[in-house]
């Protein structure tokens, strides 16, 4: 049968620097390249390769580049040349599109559009070699009264939180999405770095449980792998209601990563799809949900948070005023942009908003409530770097999630291709082949660094600012402004424009 | 361009503070002539002044200093305030015509108290109808301005330098215990005499010197709290601040200093336990309430003053005592400039309130 479709990438090799050392061939999952014989030369085929760069970055005589395909259909403005390969594979196989990672496509990142504030002259700028940064922040509900005992002393006792040594936690991606080595990394480097990862929806190896002083453990709409010392094992617990890259729609883990420890961290058997539905079964409306938090409170004696995580979708700011009112403690927000180990193209690329905007609004509908206190605030999706940190927490976020920053350190390139299950970095991937060259104890190196850094950096942009504890950066809206926004944008990030004093 | 309120400026300012321990009342000329030691601080666009224990005879009464702008606000505002008080008396604030204090509004106090049927309808007592009916007022009635609102004490600001202000208002015609003051330099002429300093709420008044980066996420909180911020200045959100912490969530004065100006958490983390716990609670309960960037403050209240500076001590606040009085003030030359000997001096730390109370509890 005639392939329609093109390769989307072509691997280009120089001969020169080429010494066949057939590095690329044994490291590429996906068996792009072989050693001709006949030829004494390696040969490539560009039709195999998801351009994860793993080749190229173990070339020892960097022989390798892998550039995107000059081959072109004829230009068309709308008839883009991703709509006709998309019709090809869907009229060759009749599915679902699958892709991976958060969505691609060129909608605005209000992030790479707000600009942040710094002191001159009325007020000093902080230098944080010299002086404390703090960056502790604290997750959880306030009290709304403050209690004294008989000699008159501050009652104490809080609602049940979770402390960071920095406002960043890793995002759920579950054991069987990532591997078990990926998993162990964000365990140490949260373990580290004094705050959490979060198990996803796949259950927790019993390796992992030494790390439950900084795991959160989620219960989705499956219910894979949670029990009772499951729910005791988290520092919080999570009830995924969402995930911004697929809202409205449930998981799809396929049989073929249902292995060994991944089936049994799941209790479902070995090599049965693990599919999550749609919704919980038992939360069909906001009454339900609030059910569902005090059952896991009552089950763990309400000493643990409870995160309600939800997709950011149109009318995000009503449905987290609800759950701000369901007992929950903390609600995690995921935008559109947020990753995913495998979701349907069209969802993925259509559905939902994006996180800046979620997040606006949100912030803002919670304080028109006065309820503001009763939750904290983590978002997600996607949060690229320190200064997203710092722009997410003046729009009002407690903390954020990242999740694809944190499996890009650990060497992910963004091929988009978790779905297929060969991840040639190890991290997505059951293969044990692939899992081993990940080793936890680099990647975790990785991560601390990555965050450290981070760290030092919103500590450089606090003191910018004269502000030297989180707190203070919370909500402070005006110390961003807008660039090439609307008035509605702005008006929704709750942001003034550059410019405008 | 755009008045005081609409959009946010940023000032430097002198401060300074006059307090007798033991509740005996003074003359008000002292104060003048503290602030006027500091007039390069100031640039001539707002000065003012709190005065504590100025009306003993009518010292259960709520004091409403107003100005009116527009001919209509004085009738709708008497309408307004005489649905839900008892109006005891009022009259023109006797001002002095100076060529230094031009453009001045109406300016008129009424001794005030709530109707008991609108303290049942409130439920929460007299001062949450007062707090409630300066939002109103200021917010609602077009040209009326209530800028002083608190029990035996009165606050006194205009467009000018503070020396200015005091001889405009006949400051020396006033006895109190405690007086504080305020010079102005904002960046920026706002030309609104609401917008001068001090600042106050119910028998709370704040003069400040500095500016909050935290101020948004300040301000925010506040206004979820039922606070309205007209003037988005630091020492507005400041007062709102002290009055949530201290009347509302029942906070002393001591502690409300530990929330705004918090310990850093590597002192924290060094505390015996139950310090800790305390501490912790604070800075983690009131994390909104967290004031950044440079500030030195003195807080008046009924019966005290409170100084205070931020935490990294990025402003200067001398305290000095001699006999029963105590002077506070930005500079240690306002000080030496009304009481050229004093028994012991010395400054603010940093996030360290300085607090003094009548002996005997509330004057």
């Amino acid at each position: 049968m005639i392939d329609f479709n093109v390769a989307p990438f072509e691997v280009v090799r120089d001969y020169d620097k080429c010494v066949n050392c057939r590095v690329c061939e044994r490291q590429c999952s996906n068996e792009v390249h072989h050693y001709e014989e006949g030829f004494g030369k390696m040969i490539s085929d560009s039709t195999k390769c998801v351009d994860c760069q793993r080749c190229v970055c173990l070339c020892p005589t960097k022989a390798l580049k892998i550039v995107p395909n000059q081959n072109s259909f004829r230009p068309n403005a709308n008839w883009q040349q991703k709509y006709l390969t998309e019709i090809y594979k869907q009229a060759e196989s009749g599915g679902v599109l699958l892709s991976s990672m958060g969505n691609p496509e060129p909608f605005p990142v209000y992030f790479d559009k707000i600009l942040i504030n710094a002191s001159q002259v009325t007020n000093p700028s902080i230098d944080p070699l010299r002086e404390p940064m703090e960056t502790r922040v604290f997750l959880g509900a306030k009290p709304q009264t403050l209690q004294r005992d008989e000699k008159g002393n501050i009652v104490t006792k809080l609602p049940p939180r979770l402390k960071l040594s920095m406002p960043v936690m890793f995002s759920a991606m579950s054991y069987g999405s990532i591997s078990y080595n990926a998993h162990a990394a964000l365990a140490r480097a949260a373990e580290k770095l004094g705050i959490y990862y979060n198990t996803g929806e796949g259950g927790l190896h019993k390796d992992f449980y030494k790390y439950s002083a900084n795991t959160v453990v989620q219960v989705a709409s499956g219910r894979f792998g949670v029990h009772k010392d499951y729910l005791e094992s988290g520092a919080a617990i999570e009830i995924k209601i969402g995930q911004g890259a697929k809202p409205g729609i449930g998981g799809h883990l396929p049989g073929a990563k249902i292995v060994g420890d991944v089936s049994k961290t799941r209790m479902i058997p070995e090599g049965s799809d693990a599919v999550s539905p749609a919704p919980h079964h038992d939360i069909y409306s906001i009454e339900d949900l609030r059910q569902l938090v005090y059952s896991i409170k009552e089950a763990t004696e309400y000493k643990k948070p409870v995160i309600v995580k939800i997709a950011a979708v149109h009318n995000v700011a009503a449905i987290a005023s609800g759950i701000a009112r369901s007992g929950a403690d903390i609600i995690a927000i995921d935008g559109f942009r947020g990753g995913t180990g495998a979701a349907p193209t069209r969802i993925r690329d259509n559905v939902g908003i994006p996180i800046e905007l979620a997040l606006g609004s949100v912030d803002q509908r919670l304080r028109e409530e006065n309820i503001r206190d009763n939750v904290s605030l983590v978002v997600a999706g996607s949060i690229r770097c320190s200064s997203d940190v710092v722009k997410a927490i003046c729009l009002g976020a407690d903390a954020v999630y990242i999740g694809s920053a944190a499996l890009v350190s650990m060497g992910c390139h963004l091929c988009r291709t978790c779905n297929l299950g060969k991840c040639n970095w190890g991290i997505a991937t059951q293969r044990p082949d692939l899992v081993k060259r990940l080793n936890p104890d680099l990647a975790a190196e990785r991560l601390i660094n990555m965050l450290t850094g981070w760290n030092h950096e919103i500590q450089e942009m606090m003191g910018g600012m004269g502000i030297n504890s989180i707190e203070a950066l919370r909500g402070n809206r005006l110390m961003l402004r807008g660039v090439g926004l609307n008035e509605r944008e702005l008006q929704v990030l709750g942001i003034k424009h550059a410019g405008e004093v | 361009m755009l008045l005081e309120g609409e959009y946010r400026i940023p000032a430097g300012c002198a401060i300074s503070a006059i307090f007798d321990k033991t509740g005996a009342r003074f003359s008000g000329k002292d104060i003048v002539d503290s602030i006027a030691v500091m007039r390069d601080r100031s640039n001539g666009l707002g000065g003012g002044f709190a005065c504590y224990g100025i009306y003993p005879d009518k010292k259960d009464l709520y004091a409403f200093h107003v100005f009116f702008t527009i001919h209509s606000a004085r009738k709708d505002f008497e309408e307004y305030i005489s649905r839900y008080y008892e109006i005891d008396s009022s009259e023109d604030i006797p001002t002095r015509k100076i060529p230094e204090i031009v453009d001045e509004p109406e300016i008129r106090r009424y001794f005030v108290y709530p109707k008991q049927a609108y303290i049942d309808f409130v439920k929460t007592g007299a001062d949450e109808c007062v707090f409630r009916t300066v939002f109103a007022v200021n917010t609602e009635i077009k040209g009326a301005y209530i800028f002083s609102s608190g029990k035996n004490m009165g606050i006194f600001k205009a467009v000018g330098y503070p020396e200015d202000v005091g001889r405009f208002y006949m400051l020396e015609d006033y006895e109190g215990y405690l007086f504080t003051a305020h010079g102005r330099y904002p960046t920026n002429t706002p030309g609104w005499w609401g917008g001068a300093h001090p600042f106050g709420l119910l028998g709370l008044s704040v003069v400040h010197n500095g500016e909050i980066s935290s101020y948004d996420a300040n301000r925010r909180a506040m206004e979820m709290y039922g606070y309205k911020c007209t003037l988005l200045t630091d020492t507005e959100v400041i007062t709102y601040i002290l009055d949530y912490l201290t009347r509302k969530k029942g906070l002393t004065f001591e502690e409300s200093a530990e929330v705004v100006a918090a310990p850093f958490w590597e002192r924290i983390d060094r505390m015996p336990e139950e310090e800790r716990a305390r501490a912790t609670y604070l800075r983690d309960v009131f994390s909104s309430e967290l004031i950044t960037g440079p500030f030195s403050i003195i807080v008046g209240f009924d019966g005290g003053v409170m100084a205070l500076n931020d935490r990294l001590k990025l402003r200067s606040l001398a305290v000095a005592e001699k006999g029963n009085k105590v002077y506070m003030a930005s500079e240690e030359s306002a000080i030496r400039r009304v009481c050229p000997s004093f028994d012991n001096m010395f400054y603010a730390e940093g996030g360290k309130p300085v607090v003094y109370r009548v002996k005997g509890g509330k004057q």
